[in-house]
């Protein structure tokens, strides 16, 4: 590999592994707060400001740094070089400076607005500057993916290129259309706003912005994971890829059904008619397809590899599975976890039941499953894969490393159950303690936060783990040669005819994924547009 | 394409499930109305305290006798802080802010909404006798865990109508599409 692609990439992951580590210490201090435990500095504007570090810099700073890292490798591995490797380079530099902006503002007590930044609570416009510096350098990594499939295309004219480069840039295209929403509000509402050019703002209309980037974000995060699982999961655990062809035709789902589903994060919300938000579940429930099919395939690839490596009987391919390889049970241990996360996720989406767990520890426990689980320690096994490779040194503190992912999952465990459970029995989300004053009904979530700040100390040994493992293996790892990525191969190979088929033609797919926006967002904004709408000015409650 | 009849299996399995899902959801809007909370409505956040609709908060009974209350949400507290409801009587809220978003949650039930500045939210559930705490379910600042009132929801034959029973209000000047 030329260096200077190594280079590239292995500067990602430090700020991502970084930002991973700041995150996960006030992680830790936030689970303990909850269960109403004294910690040192605790104050309810602490609990506030770290809840939104620990939301940007691991919802958005941790997850996009790798993912592009990921993108990167996946390219170099296609092509021999990235496309338009100056440009990374910039949109690197670009990304570090917005991360530092929000960075300071946040942690200077000027942004306590949660990763979610609803108007009218109004942080310092070096806040949304740098986040929204962070989403246009992402935009520079799309187009060098976008570049490098095309390139990927006209070399292997007419065969498809790699499932991996598939899956990548599908993500990046449809990062492009779900960024649409986040940019506009930050560019026409958010900035303007906060720099007191004008003075009020539409709350709603924000909402529906961020909402229309909001779902899609998840998939962001989910594709890279899925990435991973399909095509180097199987290789690493000594099997081969089931259906390549029908892996193909999942990402493309992805890249057409992400967007047009933002309602149903709004279910709650009043000024939009109940009809736009059914329409919405109904998309919502035809994005759950793609996701069950890669359940199926990803388990069969992996049964595979347990049956070639002498696993016998019904389950007896499980244990045969290569549990020792951190990069392996982590994938396992990600998996299972997001079975979970998913079923929740389909009872988040049922237009009926989410008045019962909306807002509450129930949704927080549900997205530590999925982005916290199933793409973070996706993400955290393909480092102990990646790094040592492109870094050319041998992992370190191996020992670590392979009990990491199992204390994530205990700790994750714990966390979780007991999340759902409070939720469920009515503990809202986001709050710095849970007495209520005495209420009666407060009193049933005392146990259950308190075994959850458990699960937190748990999961921040395993978070610990992982970053001594990575930055030990960066500092001080053996040098060997730098090293190729290998992907799994399918299992009956394509053909020599084969080629690249309907499902393979991303640019004509983002076109029917504009559509589909279209159908599901131009009448409700339009409507919410011709209202009589009154702003409101910037509230500082932090 | 060629695809693996156990795949096949599934994909059909897995499809007819989705369908099931989402025929349950539709059915139970279409046939008994359940909807989330999707009132269109919007009030000017500065004059809410003078608006017909909420310059008083509380409960109140219409002339169809059906029992209301109007609330609402500011940093950091519900205004009315406490409220006596009937049981097993549908009860409709219309609530909204006067600074930032809030979320009207009332432990234990359905009964929940975003409350959002310059606009009406709207929904209506009913009860089991019993104490309720209610909560906010948005972060709106500092004091977001303060942020809370009781409710007590009694027999309906000791309820009494409020004293003060506020005439009804008008749906509001922009209410459309409901
Ligand atoms: C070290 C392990 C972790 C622990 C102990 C932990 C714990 C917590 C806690 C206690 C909260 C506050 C919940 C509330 O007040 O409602 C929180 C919020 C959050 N966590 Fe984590 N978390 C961990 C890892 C992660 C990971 C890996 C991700 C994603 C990649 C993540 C994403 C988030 C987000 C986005 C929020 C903000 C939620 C909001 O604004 O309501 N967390 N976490
Ligand atoms: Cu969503
Ligand atoms: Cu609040």
């Amino acid at each position: 590999m030329p260096r200077t692609t190594n280079r590239l990439i292995l500067a990602h992951i430090w700020v991502s592994v970084l930002a991973f580590g700041v995150a996960a210490a006030m992680a830790v201090m936030q689970a303990l707060s909850r269960a109403n435990l004294e910690v040192p500095y605790r104050s309810a504007r602490m609990y506030y400001m770290s809840v939104t570090a620990h939301g940007v810099l691991m919802a958005l700073v941790f997850t996009t740094f790798f993912i592009m890292a990921l993108g990167y490798a996946v390219a170099h591995r296609e092509n021999g070089a990235i496309k338009w490797p100056r440009l990374a380079w910039a949109m690197f530099g670009l990304a570090l400076l917005g991360t530092t902006m929000a960075a300071w503002a946040i942690l200077t007590f000027r942004a306590s607005v949660l990763y979610t930044f609803y108007p009218p609570l109004q942080a310092h416009p070096a806040f949304y500057i740098g986040l929204t510096l962070v989403v246009v350098a992402s935009w520079g990594w799309c187009a060098s993916m976008i570049a490098s499939w095309r390139e990927s295309r006209r070399r292997n004219s007419g065969r498809p290129v790699s499932l991996a480069m598939h899956g990548t840039t599908a993500n990046a295209m449809l990062w492009l259309l779900a960024t649409i929403g986040v940019a506009s509000e930050m560019l026409f509402q958010l900035i303007p706003w906060s720099l007191g050019w004008v003075k009020t703002i539409d709350p709603l209309l924000a909402r529906m912005l961020f909402w229309f980037f909001g779902h899609p974000l998840v998939y962001f995060w989910l594709l890279p994971a899925y990435v991973i699982w399909y095509a180097l999961a199987p290789r690493l655990a000594g099997g081969k890829l089931f259906s390549e062809p029908l892996a193909r035709v999942t990402f493309t789902l992805f890249l057409v059904l992400s967007t047009p589903v933002g309602f149903h994060h709004q279910y709650q919300d009043p000024g939009i008619p109940a009809g736009w938000k059914l329409f919405h579940t109904f998309n919502t429930m035809a994005i759950s397809f793609p996701s069950l099919l890669t359940a199926f395939t990803v388990v069969a690839s992996l049964e595979i590899a347990g049956r070639l490596r002498g696993g016998r009987g019904l389950f007896g391919w499980i244990g045969a599975l290569p549990w020792r390889d951190p990069a392996v049970s982590s994938v396992l241990l990600a998996g299972l976890l997001f079975m979970v996360g998913g079923f929740g996720g389909s009872i988040n989406a049922a237009y009926t039941l989410n008045s019962v767990v909306h807002n509450t520890a129930w949704i927080a426990a549900h997205f530590h499953l999925t982005v916290g689980s199933a793409a973070a320690l996706t993400f955290m096994g393909a480092c102990y894969y990646l790094v040592p490779r492109i870094a050319g040194r041998e992992l370190e503190l191996g020992l670590l490393a392979r009990i990491q992912p199992f204390l994530w999952f205990l700790g994750m465990a714990l966390f979780s159950f007991t999340g759902h459970i409070a939720g469920l029995v009515g503990l809202p989300r986001r709050v710095f303690e849970t007495s209520y004053a005495g209420a009666a009904q407060a009193s049933a979530w005392q146990t259950l936060t308190t075994v959850s700040a458990l699960g937190g100390l748990v999961l921040f040994a395993s978070a610990a783990c992982f970053v001594a493992v990575i930055l030990g293996t960066l500092l001080a790892g053996k040098r060997t040669a730098p090293q190729m990525i290998e992907w799994a191969e399918p299992l009956s190979p394509p053909t020599d005819g084969f080629r690249a088929g309907l499902w393979d033609r991303l640019g004509l797919w983002f076109v029917v994924a504009v559509v589909l926006v279209i159908l599901a967002y131009a009448v409700p904004l339009w409507d919410v547009l011709h209202l009589t709408r009154y702003g409101s000015p910037g509230y500082k409650p932090f | 394409m060629k695809v693996d009849l156990y795949e096949r299996i599934w994909m059909w399995g897995v499809g007819v499930m989705l369908a099931l899902f989402f025929g349950t959801l539709a059915n139970a809007s279409f046939r008994y109305g359940f909807h989330p909370p999707s009132h269109v409505e919007t009030i000017d956040p500065k004059a809410v305290l003078k608006s017909p609709q909420f310059r008083r908060q509380g409960v109140y009974v219409d002339g169809g006798g059906a029992v209301h209350v109007s609330a609402v949400g500011l940093m950091f507290a519900w205004l009315p802080a406490a409220l006596t409801l009937p049981a097993e009587t549908p009860v409709t809220f219309h609530l909204t802010s006067v600074d930032v978003i809030h979320g009207f949650q009332i432990v234990r039930t359905n009964g929940q909404s975003m409350v959002v500045p310059g606009y009406v939210s709207q929904f209506t559930t009913s009860f089991k006798a019993g104490d309720y705490l209610i909560a906010c379910n948005e972060y709106c600042g500092v004091g977001h865990h303060m942020m809370a009132a009781k409710l007590t929801v009694v027999p309906k034959a000791q309820w009494r109508t409020p004293a003060d029973t506020v005439a009804t209000p008008t749906g509001g000047a922009h209410a459309a599409h409901h």
